[in-house]
């Protein structure tokens, strides 16, 4: 009896959560413009999609900004947490403090905190203000994500390979790096899905000549819903959808 | 060694110049007067702190704490005993995975998703008169309705998590120590469970109650023009009225407002055991 609750309840949820979702997968296959009668299945507005030319632009945009903000933030993750586990013997309190401030603020304060100082110091908005911003609220996620990897990790691993002769820097490529490797895929591909789809930052510190895919869904999303959109927007969730497990797989993989 | 004592410092200086500087220029900027050319002048002033708590401005704190408070209600009630069933669950990482994807996923596609369903001539209406509830469409969309199940929608996945993990680590064998000590259910919940989970109901309160106030972009999709909140309230201080220094204020607000909770969070009053 209360197992039957439990399930019915569990899977309530889980529609209410994925019901919009689906609903906005299967209108995006919809032969009809306007209506939300079923007119038969179509990829129609795939191609006609694909033959945006700025919706192309702003989505090659994306891709490079989330691949380059994650990649470096990533490997400064790496680079911090590796050092962090080796050298300091207690939690280094002005780090910690900052990276959580980092992650707690709300993502608004950060963009106009951002946009007061590029302005301030005349940087001018685009590709690189976006990728300053992008980096900074990327680093705090990689760097947690990989410093709870990495206290599962048995330092005595570091020790053996040093007694056994390995150069210090041999150490960290050939015992720590392959240990660590799950985890560090794992954060890029969560920093490029928090990039890929962040809308709040980048709304203040993107300017007119660099657009990305966010801020271009945005601005037609205020105009109301189209099966082009709809198309879009399922594109979007399955390849964050994609990121996602992959990454939920990876980290799976250092923990166990 | 060298390098990579240059690539930490790097990393400290960019995380200096760009995360706690822009953060320190929010605080000064927002004891600047507005100025029409160079968005920012001299004289310091506390005006635009006043005029958070003027009655035209006010009212907007008032509503978007509301709202986010109402939000962060929903979200526990329906969160509770979804965190409990999963932590007991036999399936609990395939479930949980299905909680991150939202997690992570683009909360602007998922707002969006919402508003086909609350549309006028959308799913919900057509069902509801389907199943002769309602007679004429009801204008669910553009209402504070609309913005509560966005808020509540985007933001559920959020109390989900501490909740879960919290009660994941809960040691299920106390229940039965309870009940061989003589607890009938309702004791069992509220003085063995519920305080055992203070910590996740805490946590995951505050993930959904501060950027509740702050996701503007769900007001701006679903809600009418009367359902701004304080994210709302900031956008448009800064890009439509140009008033930097106002939209800075209301920032530092709401930053204070979350040092505030969070002080609380981290230090719990009173030691009851």
């Amino acid at each position: 009896m209360s197992d039957w609750i439990k399930k019915i309840y569990i899977g309530l949820v889980y529609t209410l959560l994925y019901f919009p979702i689906f609903v906005l997968m299967l209108y995006s296959f919809n032969q009809a413009q306007f209506s939300l009668q079923w007119h038969g299945f179509s990829t129609h507005w795939y191609h006609e999609l694909f033959q945006d030319a700025d919706l192309w632009l702003a989505f090659t945009h994306s891709l490079f900004l989330g691949t380059c903000a994650s990649f470096i933030a990533s490997f400064a993750g790496l680079v911090i947490c590796i050092h962090l586990f080796l050298h300091s013997h207690r939690p280094n309190r002005t780090l910690q403090s900052t990276l959580l401030m980092l992650i707690i603020l709300p993502d608004l304060v950060l963009g106009i905190a951002l946009l007061i100082f590029f302005n301030l110091t005349s940087i001018p908005l685009g590709f690189f203000s976006l990728l300053i911003a992008h980096i900074t609220f990327c680093l705090p996620f990689a760097i947690v994500a990989i410093n709870s990897r990495i206290h599962n990790l048995d330092i005595n691993l570091y020790y053996s390979a040093l007694d056994l002769g390995a150069t210090r820097s041999r150490a960290i490529t050939h015992v720590l790096l392959p240990l660590l490797w799950p985890a560090v895929m794992s954060a890029f591909l969560l920093g490029f899905t928090l990039s890929f789809d962040d809308v709040i930052i980048s709304y203040f510190v993107a300017g007119p000549g660099y657009n990305i895919l966010p801020l271009t869904i945005y601005s037609l999303v205020r105009k109301g819903v189209t099966p082009e959109l709809n198309a879009l927007c399922s594109i979007t969730f399955f390849l964050s959808m994609l990121l996602v497990v992959a990454a939920h797989r990876l980290s799976r993989k250092t923990s166990s | 060694m060298k390098t990579k004592n240059l690539t930490l410092y790097a990393i400290y200086t960019w995380l200096f110049l760009f995360g706690f500087i822009p953060l320190c220029l929010v605080f000064v900027a927002s004891f600047l007067s507005r100025d029409a050319t160079h968005l920012m002048t001299l004289p310091f002033t506390l005006a635009h702190y006043k005029a958070l708590f003027s009655p035209l401005l006010g009212h907007v704190m008032l509503r978007s704490l509301m709202m986010a408070l109402i939000t962060t209600l929903a979200c526990l009630v329906i969160a509770y005993p979804f965190s409990y069933f999963m932590a007991r669950s036999q399936h609990k990482s395939l479930l949980l995975l299905f909680i991150i994807i939202p997690f992570w996923t683009s909360s602007l596609v998922r707002t969006y998703a919402l508003v086909a369903i609350l549309k006028f001539n959308g799913i919900l209406n057509t069902l509801l008169i389907n199943m002769h509830l309602i007679t004429t469409p009801l204008p669910l969309l553009y209402s504070n309705f609309a913005v509560l199940s966005g808020l509540t929608y985007t933001l559920f996945p959020f109390m989900v998590l501490p909740l879960f993990s919290n009660m994941e680590h809960f040691d299920f064998k106390l229940f039965e120590a309870a009940e061989d000590l003589g607890a009938n259910r309702l004791t069992l919940f509220f003085r063995v469970f519920l305080p055992n989970t203070k910590r996740g109901i805490v946590s995951g309160s505050l993930l959904v109650f501060l950027p509740a106030m702050t996701l503007f972009y769900i007001p701006n999709v679903l809600g009418g023009a009367r359902s701004i909140l304080i994210g709302n309230l900031i956008q448009n201080q800064f890009l439509v009225e140009e008033n930097w220094p106002a939209g800075a204020a209301t920032s530092i607000f709401l930053t204070v407002l979350l040092l505030l909770l969070l002080l609380m969070y981290r230090k719990p009053r009173g030691v009851k055991s």
